[in-house]
């Protein structure tokens, strides 16, 4: 997974790995255990769906896409391409697998909303996940969907805080605080969570938890590390929007490795 | 001779740390993107009067509303698509109703934002702030008119809207007498067979293509404009009544931008033909800058094909 988000970035010559690699652990667990999606069917009407309403982890998602064999591995490499269908940010008509289209940071959550509020509706059974940036908090359009969910009471909904405490200009605290982000949720009516956001058991007891609240949407907030599983990338806000150089290339794929990463 | 290139967008954190200096009633805002803006260039040397506002482009529109009320004079940043796109109505309605003295330096405009792809590649901002009453539009064309542009904006009392580029172009602007105008064409070029109206980083393109034709015998003049609201009407009229076919070349897109307000002028005082080069309604997509601008013909080679074609 993160040796694609690597690898990927690395070939488009830009890219957003640091928020792709504190993704990565939240983003494999959805579609390897959580999400009832079939690769084979990426548009069954009944499936869950999920929306990156931080759209610029693209990487991240197409990797897991292509580990779950939506798109094949090698398209990895064009990400970003001038001939290539895998867009610097997800683009659901083009890229099978992505749910929603979204880059533009904020609305991604309302058209989550939107597909909850439908599944409601129409009394269908599956669920949507949305994960936003804990700098994408700053938007006003995320309190605004909050709000809405919270007052529906959509548990069928579940928002995951990428909390890496980075965005692009600095730490989240210092340029506008979202902190306490728990406690904020919890006004908005949502059942709140906190974890690990790189500990698998923790995201699967949050996720099972998730599932079996009712009458109350879900958020999770998951501490992270921005660039997680690269020493040079971790908590380095100036990893947000920059593609690794060879040699750079080289050395995040050998401490992958050690760690015993996989690809695709 | 290696021709020097800049973007827009550094001429803009440039000029803003020198406007500082002759005028310190100004302001600087911006929306986590001062990196990428190049407001960043300013906060290392005023931090203290360089205010980021998180990643809330409709919240800093009215705050700098209110700011420009209280004796500052704001200049306000953020990529196009979110400064015209996501705060339009802030925009119109907080800035433009009231006619407050905002300044907007809007960045990464049009398809050279390149790789990020069609959620951040704003083809629309020119048509958008075109419709709001009183909001004047500057797009340079080069480092030297957007430094100019800066200090204009500046000096004229009421709303303007900057659009700057990501991509590093040509300086084309380098002669002893050049002056800004607001409000005022240039004429670059003259010619006899047609004339191109172009506007920012389109206007070297223009040029160079207009060279090319010329050695070919097409003699195609050149016009830039870099105000396109309030629009230079008279150089417009005059271009049309002296070589009847008019193009025009933009990166926006052909509806509502430069070439609409072209036609416009041109459809009630002297109705021509026009060719309008740009986006033609469509998205845009990822890839480098330049090879999108050579996709949708919007580099002197395609300039140069389409004008040859309209005019055959
Ligand atoms: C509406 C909008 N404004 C600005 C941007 C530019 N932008 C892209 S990523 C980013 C920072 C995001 O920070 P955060 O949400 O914390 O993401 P992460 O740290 O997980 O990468 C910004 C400002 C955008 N994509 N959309
Ligand atoms: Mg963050």
């Amino acid at each position: 997974m993160r040796k694609n988000i690597i690898t990927a970035t690395f070939n488009a010559k830009s890219g957003h790995p640091g928020g792709s690699l504190s993704a990565a652990d939240i983003l494999s667990y959805l579609y390897f255990e959580e999400m009832n999606v079939d690769s084979k069917a990426p548009h069954d009407e009944n499936r869950d769906r999920f929306v990156l309403s931080k759209g610029h982890a693209a990487p991240a998602l197409y990797s897991v896409l292509a580990l779950k064999g939506y798109i094949p591995a090698k398209d990895l490499k064009t990400l970003r391409h001038i001939d290539s269908y895998l867009q610097g940010h997800p683009d659901m008509k083009h890229t099978p697998g992505v749910d929603m289209s979204t880059g533009s940071l904020g609305q991604g959550i309302s058209a989550a909303v939107g597909m909850a509020l439908s599944a409601k509706v129409q009394n269908k059974s599956f669920r949507i996940y949305a994960m936003l940036g804990d700098g994408e908090l700053q938007e006003g359009q995320v309190w605004e969907a909050s709000m809405f969910a919270g007052s529906h009471g959509l548990d069928n909904l579940t928002v995951v805080v990428d909390n890496n405490n980075l965005q692009i200009d600095g730490t989240v605290r210092e340029i506008c605080s979202p902190y306490p982000i728990g406690e904020k949720f919890r006004a908005f009516n949502f059942h709140v969570i906190n974890i690990d956001a790189h500990d698998f058991d923790q995201i699967r007891a949050a996720f099972k938890e998730a599932k079996s609240s009712k009458g109350k949407p879900t958020a999770i907030i998951a501490k992270s590390i921005k660039g997680k599983g690269v020493s040079f990338m971790e908590n380095a806000v100036g990893w947000h929007g920059k593609a690794p150089n060879e040699e750079q290339y080289k050395q995040a794929m050998q401490e992958l490795e050690k760690n015993g990463e996989v690809s695709a | 001779m290696t021709t020097v290139k800049t973007a827009t967008r550094e001429s803009y954190g440039n000029a803003l740390v020198e406007l500082y200096k002759k005028h310190d009633d100004i302001i600087v805002m911006d929306a986590d993107l001062a990196a990428a803006t190049k407001t960043g260039i300013f906060k290392k040397a005023y931090p203290e009067r360089h205010i980021d506002c998180g990643i809330a482009e409709a919240n800093m529109m009215g705050m700098a509303a209110g700011i420009s009320t209280t004796g500052l004079v704001p200049f306000v940043s953020t990529f196009a698509m979110f400064a015209a796109g996501r705060a339009f109505e802030q925009v119109r309605n907080s800035i433009g109703y009231p006619h407050l003295n905002v300044k907007i330096g809007a960045t990464h405009a049009g398809i050279s934002v390149g790789e990020d792809g069609a959620t951040h590649q704003c083809n629309e901002d020119i048509a958008l702030m075109r419709t709001i009453p009183g909001m004047v539009i500057i797009n340079p064309s080069d480092d030297i008119e957007a430094r100019a542009a800066v200090t204009a904006a500046y000096d004229h009392d009421g709303p303007v809207y900057m659009r700057f580029g990501r991509l590093a172009i040509p300086v084309i602007n380098d002669r002893a007498d050049y002056k800004f105008e607001l409000g005022k064409g240039v004429t670059l070029r003259e010619g006899t067979d047609a004339t191109i109206i172009a506007t920012g980083l389109c206007t070297g393109a223009s040029l160079e293509a207009a060279e090319k034709m010329a050695q070919r015998g097409l003699d195609v003049g050149v016009i830039n404009i870099h105000t396109i609201k309030p629009i230079d009407k008279e150089i417009i009229v005059k271009a049309a009544e002296k070589t009847k076919k008019i193009i025009t070349v933009e990166e926006h897109s052909v509806i509502g931008g430069l070439g609409g307000a072209v036609c416009e002028v041109l459809s009630e005082n002297c109705p021509s033909t026009v060719l309008r080069i740009g986006v033609n309604d469509c998205f845009g997509h990822s890839g480098p800058a330049t090879a999108l601008l050579h996709e949708f013909g919007l580099d002197a080679e395609g300039i140069d094909n389409k004008v040859s074609s309209f005019l055959k």
